[in-house]
């Protein structure tokens, strides 16, 4: 995972004024921001300006931030929030808080049911080998709403916790959760329909009431 | 436990957080359905995909752009000689 020693000291000679110190963080980020910008945005070129204006805005804002936290998690706080802005003037609404954005607890009444259900014929280990399927994840990903795509990034991939998560989104924990469910089940019968084996497909016995 | 039960602890069980009398129910569920078998190990091989799926590099052009206008803003911020007010 993250070194967080090696962070905490880099972000304390930054903020004394070294130079190398606050581009050594950005060596160890910048993919990382980058690639979360570009499955949040869609597009290399609003990508780059997510990326910019995360690593500007951590610059400014370095002194007011405490050491012992995690540099990891606030800046990828950073670069969700500058993501959604560019996401938002797209739509041509006014930018708005998260805040402002946040719904309501969800129910857990609709869940997606598993529909599909096979063994994927390859591992994980060996998908991962080919070409394709950076693309088959992102189009997966793509297809998700919003609001479930941002959750499962964050914790899924990125590696935050559900608090992290539920921080960084303004959300309670319990509704990180739902999205978080809703992301994997939609995620998993969306791949499944293409990377599993349809000879082996099992159809959900009728269980007792 | 039902299906529909389990559906609502995937989370907790796949992320190891589920409390140990349930982890009980859930495993013996597991051990006589075989869709809900093959579900939770679809939702790990999923979250694997996209824990282990190549990163996006940064396009060199921007990368260089990127650190060169960083490095001046640290500069103007940082000036030789002391602190900004």
């Amino acid at each position: 995972m993250t070194d967080t020693a090696v962070d905490r000291e880099l972000v304390h000679r930054a903020k004394a004024g070294e130079l190398a110190a606050f581009e050594e963080l950005v060596n160890r980020y910048e993919t990382r921001v980058y690639t979360l910008a570009r499955r949040i945005v869609g597009q290399e070129q609003d990508a780059e300006d997510v990326t910019q204006q995360t690593f500007l805005s951590a610059m400014e804002h370095l002194d007011g931030f405490r050491e012992e936290a995690s540099f990891h998690t606030w800046l990828m706080r950073i670069a969700t929030h500058a993501a959604l802005k560019v996401i938002r003037k797209r739509r041509g609404l006014r930018t708005v808080s998260l805040e402002e954005m946040t719904e309501p607890e969800e129910g857990q009444e609709s869940l997606p049911h598993p529909e599909f259900i096979a063994d994927w014929r390859q591992s994980p280990e060996e998908l991962v080998q080919r070409r394709e399927i950076q693309r088959l994840l992102d189009e997966t990903l793509a297809q998700l709403d919003e609001k479930h795509r941002l959750v499962f990034l964050l914790r899924d991939v990125e590696g935050m916790t559900v608090q992290e998560t539920a921080t960084a989104l303004e959300l309670s924990e319990a509704n990180v959760k739902v999205r978080l469910l809703r992301a994997r089940l939609q995620l998993r019968e969306l791949l499944t329909r293409e990377l599993g084996d349809p000879a082996r497909r099992l159809v959900r016995p009728a269980h007792p009431v | 436990m039902k299906c529909e039960e389990l559906l609502l602890m995937l989370n907790e069980y796949v992320d190891g957080t589920v409390d140990p009398a349930i982890c009980d129910e859930f495993e013996k569920h597991l051990a006589g359905c075989n869709p809900c078998q093959v579900v939770v190990d679809n939702i790990r091989k999923t979250i694997t995909l996209y824990k282990d799926g190549k990163p996006y590099d940064l396009p060199i052009e921007f990368r260089e752009r990127l650190h060169g206008f960083l490095r001046n803003r640290f500069k103007q911020a940082h000036p030789p000689g002391g602190k900004q007010p």
